[in-house]
This record gives C-alpha cells, sequence and structure tokens, in this order.
C-alpha cells in the first residue's frame, strides 16, 4: 500500500490548484449569473496541455494518469462547477470513446483537436425517451449508398456548441424485434445537424447543455465509432470512466463547501461565541471532514484501479454514487452552518447545492448507480 | 547561453505557521518555490525562448527540496543541481560558500536569483555569492534585455527606476514587476523527471571547515504578536482631530 500521491501527480495538483484559485475561481460568481461560459479558460487549458490529458503524445495528449485526471476535475470543480463539468465531459465523454474505440484516422482528426483544445470533447447519448434506459434510443441511420443518413434527436448534451464532432448513438440495424444500437461521429458542420441550447437550468449555469437535432444528415459509412452494433457496450465502458469525473466533481464542489462552512464558523460569533463552539455546528463539520475523506479514498481507488488495468466499474459507481450524495449533504449543511447569509448567493455555498444536484443525476442517476452495484455483487 | 537560476524551497507563507520549541514546525507545511525566484526561473525561461539557452535550476536545502527544483524543470529549465543539507537552516555565510563552490566549476553568462527567499527575508545569498565569484550584481531588477556580451537592466529604488549598463557575466536578483511566472504546462511537468538532477553532499564540495559552519545562531523565533482590535474615533471632524493628537500625546506618547 502507499497513500502518497507520486511527484508528477503532486505538481499537477499544485499547478491545478494554483490554476484553479487564481483563474478560474474570481469569475465564478459572475459567470453563474450571466449564463456565461469559460471559454478563455478552455482556451488556458488548452496550452497548459490540460485539455488532451490523460491521451497519448502521439495524438498531442500528455499521456497522465486517471488519478491525475481525477485530481484536475477536483481543482477545476472546486472553483467553479461549470467549469469542472465541462472539462470533465470532454475528456471523459467526447476524447474516452474516440481514444478507446476510434480508427487511426478517426483519432488523428478528431482525438487531436479534442487534445489541444480547438475542440470541445461531447457525447450524444441521451434522448426525450432514453435516459438511463438508453436502450429506448430512438434516433436511426440508414445505410444508402455507402453513406449512413441519420435522423433523430437529442437532448441535454453537454459542450456540443463548442464540438467540431458529436458522436451519437444510433439504431443501425433491427433484427427480430431488437435494436442495434451504434456510435457514428458526425461533424458538427454537416447539412441538417443543428445544436440548440434552450435550457433554463438549476446550476452548472456557465456550462453547455444543449439539445441536437440531426435532420437527413449524411456521413461516410466509416464515420462509425468502434464495431458496429456494439454502442449500447461502449458506452458502458465509457460511462464507467466518466462516473470517476463525476465522483471527482463531487469531490472538488464538496471540498469548497466545507472550506467556506469550517472558515464562516469559526469567524461568525452569536450568543457570545464562536458557532463552532457549538457541538451542533461541530458534528456537522466533523461529518462533512470525514465524509470528504472517504469520498476521495473511493475516487481515488477506482481510479487506481483504471490505471492498473483491473476492472473498475463497481467501483466506479460506488465512488460517483457516494460522492455525488455526500456533495449534496455537504453543501446542504454549509448552507445551513451560514445561516440567512448561505441563502445569499455572494456567499457562494447556494450555488455549490445548486451546481451539486446534477452529480446525483447525469452519468447514471443515483438509482441507476444502486442497480450497477446490485448487479456487480451478484444480485 | 549558459543561465543558473539560484533557487530556495520555502513554506507557503499563506499557510498556517506553528512554532515548536523555537523552531517552524514542518508538520502539514506546504513547501513552495520561493515566490521571488519564480522570477527567475521565468525570465531564464523567457530568454531560452528567445535566443536559446541551458538553464541550470540550483538549490540547497533538504532531499525534499527536490521538488522545487522539479517544478522550476517542468517551467523549462533544463537541468538541476541539489546541494544536500539536512541540519538546521544554513545562513548567509554557509549558503553562499556551497553555493559559489558548485557554480564556480560551472559555465555561465548569467545567474538569476530571488531578490529575497520569504522565509528568512535577508536578501543577501545571492548577492554574497556573486561577491565570491568575483561577478557583478545587480539587484531587484524589474526588466532584463540582453545586448551583445551586455545587458541594460532597470531596478527597482524604493519606487524609482534605476537603469544600469553591465558586463555579461553577472548576477541578477529578481523582483516582482519582471514577469508574470507561467504555470508549468503538463506535458512540461511530465518531462521533469526525466531530465538530469544532480545531487551534492557537502563533503563533496571539499570546502574548508569553516565555510560550512553557521557563522550566526538562531536564538528564538516567534509569531507577531496578534493584531489588536483598532480604535475608531467618532463624531464631528474638529473634535476627532483633537481627540486623537491627545491620544498620541497622552496614551501613545509618540509626540
Ligand atoms: C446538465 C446535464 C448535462 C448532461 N450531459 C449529458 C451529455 O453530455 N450526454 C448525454 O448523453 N446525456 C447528458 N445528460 C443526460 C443525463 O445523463 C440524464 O439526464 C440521466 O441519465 C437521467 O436520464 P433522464 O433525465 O431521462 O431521467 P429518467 O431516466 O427519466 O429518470 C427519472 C427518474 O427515474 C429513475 N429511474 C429510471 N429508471 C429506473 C429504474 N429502473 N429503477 C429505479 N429508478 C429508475 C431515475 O433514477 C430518476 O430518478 C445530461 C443531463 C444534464 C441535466
Ligand atoms: C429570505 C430571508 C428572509 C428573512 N426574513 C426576515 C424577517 O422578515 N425578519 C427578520 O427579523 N429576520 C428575517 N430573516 C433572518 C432569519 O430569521 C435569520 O437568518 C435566521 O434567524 C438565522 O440567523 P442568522 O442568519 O444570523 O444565522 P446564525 O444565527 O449566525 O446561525 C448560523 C448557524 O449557527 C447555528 N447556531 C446559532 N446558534 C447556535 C447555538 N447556540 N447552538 C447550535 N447552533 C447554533 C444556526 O442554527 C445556524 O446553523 C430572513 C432571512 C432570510 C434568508
Amino acid at each position: 500500500m502507499n497513500y502518497d500521491l507520486t511527484d508528477e501527480q503532486q505538481m499537477i495538483y499544485k499547478m491545478m490548484k494554483e490554476f484553479s484559485d487564481e483563474v478560474v475561481a474570481p469569475g465564478a460568481e459572475q459567470r453563474d449569473k450571466d449564463k456565461a461560459f469559460p471559454k478563455e479558460i478552455f482556451d488556458q487549458l488548452g496550452k497548459l496541455g490540460i485539455m488532451g490529458l490523460p491521451f497519448p503524445e502521439e495524438y498531442g495528449g500528455s499521456g497522465a494518469d486517471t488519478i491525475s485526471f481525477a485530481i484536475a476535475v477536483e481543482e477545476l470543480s472546486r472553483a467553479c462547477g461549470s467549469t469542472g463539468i465541462t472539462y470533465s465531459a470532454h475528456v471523459s465523454l467526447g476524447g474516452a470513446p474516440l481514444n478507446l474505440f476510434g480508427t487511426e484516422g478517426q483519432k488523428k482528426d478528431y482525438l487531436v483537436p479534442i487534445c489541444t483544445g480547438e475542440s470541445l470533447g461531447a457525447f450524444g447519448l441521451t434522448e426525450p425517451n432514453a435516459g438511463s434506459d438508453a436502450g429506448g434510443t430512438e434516433t436511426e441511420a440508414k445505410l444508402v449508398n455507402g453513406e449512413w443518413v441519420i435522423n433523430g434527436s437529442k437532448c441535454f448534451i453537454t459542450n456540443a456548441s463548442y464540438a467540431k464532432i458529436v458522436p451519437v448513438t444510433a439504431i443501425t440495424a433491427r433484427k427480430d424485434g431488437k435494436k442495434e444500437i451504434s456510435a457514428i461521429i458526425v461533424p458538427t458542420d454537416k447539412m441538417g445537424f443543428s445544436v440548440k441550447a434552450p435550457y433554463e437550468k438549476m446550476g452548472l449555469n456557465a456550462s453547455d447543455t444543449t439539445e441536437i437535432y440531426v435532420e437527413d444528415v449524411h456521413v461516410p459509412e466509416d464515420f462509425m465509432l468502434g464495431k458496429r452494433g456494439e454502442g449500447f457496450k461502449q458506452f458502458l465502458i465509457t460511462l464507467d470512466g466518466g462516473r470517476i469525473g463525476i465522483g471527482a466533481m463531487a469531490v472538488g464542489i464538496a471540498q469548497a463547501a466545507y472550506e467556506k462552512a469550517l472558515a464562516y464558523a469559526k469567524e461568525r460569533t452569536q450568543f457570545g461565541r464562536s458557532i463552532s463552539k457549538f457541538q451542533a455546528i461541530q458534528f456537522k463539520l466533523a461529518d462533512m471532514a470525514m465524509k470528504l475523506e472517504l469520498a476521495r479514498g473511493m475516487l481515488y481507488k477506482a481510479a487506481w484501479l483504471k490505471d492498473h488495468g483491473r476492472k473498475f466499474s463497481k467501483e466506479a459507481s460506488m465512488c460517483k454514487l457516494y460522492a455525488s450524495e455526500i456533495c449534496m449533504e455537504t453543501c446542504r449543511d454549509a448552507i445551513q452552518i451560514h445561516g440567512g447569509n448561505g441563502y445569499m448567493k455572494e456567499y457562494q455555498v447556494e450555488r455549490y447545492m445548486r451546481d451539486a444536484k446534477l452529480l446525483e443525476i447525469g452519468e447514471g442517476t443515483s438509482e441507476v448507480q444502486r442497480m450497477v452495484i446490485a448487479r456487480e455483487i451478484g444480485c | 547561453m549558459n543561465i543558473l537560476v539560484l533557487l530556495k524551497q520555502t513554506f507557503d507563507t499563506e499557510e498556517n505557521i506553528v512554532i515548536e520549541n523555537g523552531q517552524i514546525s514542518e508538520e502539514n507545511v506546504e513547501f513552495i518555490m520561493n515566490p521571488y525566484d519564480e522570477y527567475a526561473v521565468e525570465e531564464a525561461v523567457k530568454i531560452k525562448e528567445e535566443i536559446g539557452a541551458e538553464i541550470t535550476a540550483i538549490t540547497l536545502g533538504p532531499s525534499r527540496t527536490a521538488s522545487a527544483l522539479r517544478t522550476a524543470l517542468a517551467m523549462g529549465a533544463d537541468q538541476a543541481v541539489l546541494i544536500e543539507w539536512d541540519e538546521q537552516e544554513a545562513d548567509e555565510w554557509t549558503a553562499s560558500n556551497l553555493i559559489a563552490a558548485v557554480v564556480k566549476n560551472r559555465d555561465f553568462d548569467l545567474i538569476l536569483g530571488g531578490n529575497m527567499a520569504i522565509d528568512s527575508g535577508s536578501g543577501q545569498v545571492a548577492i554574497r555569492v556573486a561577491e565570491k565569484l568575483g561577478i557583478p550584481h545587480v539587484s531587484t531588477i524589474t526588466k532584463l534585455t540582453l545586448n551583445d556580451g551586455t545587458a541594460t537592466v532597470e531596478r527597482d529604488v524604493e519606487g524609482d527606476v534605476e537603469i544600469v549598463e553591465i558586463q555579461l557575466p553577472f548576477l541578477a536578483t529578481t523582483q516582482q514587476g519582471l514577469n508574470e511566472p507561467r504555470y508549468p504546462s503538463l506535458p512540461g511537468i511530465m518531462k521533469a523527471k526525466k531530465k538530469p538532477l544532480k545531487t551534492f553532499s557537502v563533503e563533496e564540495l571539499s570546502l574548508e571547515n569553516e565555510d560550512v559552519t553557521t557563522a550566526t545562531v538562531i536564538i528564538d523565533q516567534y509569531l507577531p504578536a496578534k493584531k489588536q482590535a483598532g480604535q475608531i474615533l467618532e463624531g464631528e471632524l474638529q473634535d476627532q482631530v483633537s481627540e486623537l493628537v491627545q491620544i498620541l500625546q497622552n496614551a501613545a506618547k509618540v509626540v
């Protein structure tokens, strides 16, 4: 056993911490109010080699490990949840499937601009009638004269406005009433492809959440991502990695809420004493500190398993489920410790809670995580 | 062009500092590259990007200080030297003797160091090194322009600017305003481990005993007294002024 980060991981932590404190945090509150996407931050992260963090150097990536990815997501999210989800989706939903399943040509064409930050990464899975039950996909692709002709729509797709391509899942055949689902790369500038961002969200206001419409879009046959008919299997693998990203976001936001609550409790005096001297407040803070430690431990364990080529589905689900739920609890208690001030935007903790709620929903709801864990333990 | 950068690892003064038995406790302390030294590293890397240079980062301290060197390597330095010193903090005398002993065997055109270390705050080590090497030095620089064999340097003199022409090789200490230190890039971080880092023990430098024996002793260290709450005067301006004069004369006894 070794609980120390490696030299590289420590340096990445230090660098991401400074970057997040100095560049990401200062505008977070305003971006939340203005619903302003932090494009400049991603340009800077591109220059620093962070956008391609875990991908091979031959495609412009930096070849770092999953623990480093988790550290980067945690630090960005500690400063700004919107920046965190954008980055996490970029890497784990956008870049990872291309890296895992893409051909050499597809990686050269599409993974490279993702690594440099020229394009953000996105993945289109969810549809109005296919959320937790991704098998409900209705988008359909038909092979006509060597081209896929795609029709359908996607909803809640992160980053699509800033992406050069969006791989989408679609039905590519029906056999005995069973759907064959595959993933197909769709360049966003294709005729018939449109992206809209109509949502009024609860939180993560500075992130890009879109609806995608695909109307008679034609792409060459070899734009298939991975093997035909394996779309379902592939996105389950993709989501395993993505859950580490969501877990890291949750740890980052919970850390921010805990730090704010601890500092406020020490500063605030009522009944002639610092409220941090009241057991009711102390126990809340002690629970926060403990849950954070446990969530981060699970996060690093899931990431470590992935880095060592071990099976990590169960641990990724546990990490995502536990971290997102303790993140909500921590944010709620942080607001409580702030009293009336906690209800005010100025103190930031209410933003943390609005941002955190998505973590119990995206990339598999808490219920879905429990289903995954139950399956893994043999139910 | 060979550039040597002298840097120190210090504790982060923005973190909580605990003193135990007259010593700063290293438990739970965040160690960072001395912020003034970041300007030195950045300037060296900028010169390297503009006209090409081989940068060697040099530090003195316990083995943990290697991480400050790795940061310099990640920012763009090419190689690093660690003079291992595990005893109580070296004073300006021993530190400059040890560093000068390493530097004098190397080729260099320019030596850069921070204006001062934020822990000891003496601002002496780099300048003493220049004296021992017999080269010119210029402190607290805010601009550096290299010409052919000379340099034009702007230095901060208590809010004014002094412009100095200086012959290479020379040593300069860097001040805020010189540049914006970069974040180490991720590829830089990944490459840092593969760059050479040479460690010297004090014995290897074969110095005289008196050169490596500290000339000063720290007798005690303590935290500054907690700031007392200030007093805010109220009422008409006239009354406030006379009350203030009262206090300065009678209570504070400063006028
Ligand atoms: C901000 C944001 C960003 C997103 N980004 C992306 C993206 O980039 N790409 C993408 O493809 N999708 C994205 N999504 C979609 C997200 O993954 C889905 O919202 C999520 O999977 C849940 O699906 P749903 O909204 O259809 O809810 P539903 O599946 O309709 O679930 C509704 C409720 O029913 C519960 N439920 C469903 N089935 C079961 C069951 N069998 N047993 C028990 N309970 C059940 C759920 O847990 C939930 O509580 C994003 C969503 C949001 C809000
Ligand atoms: C939208 C809004 C509307 C409001 N409207 C009104 C109004 O119309 N009129 C009005 O007068 N006020 C109003 N308030 C103020 C509100 O009643 C106070 O915010 C509330 O009483 C809490 O006080 P506080 O904010 O000072 O928190 P604090 O008293 O500072 O409490 C901070 C935290 O410490 C805890 N705490 C405090 N003392 C102890 C203790 N002894 N033991 C254990 N825990 C303790 C609290 O439970 C809380 O978790 C409003 C507030 C809001 C947000």
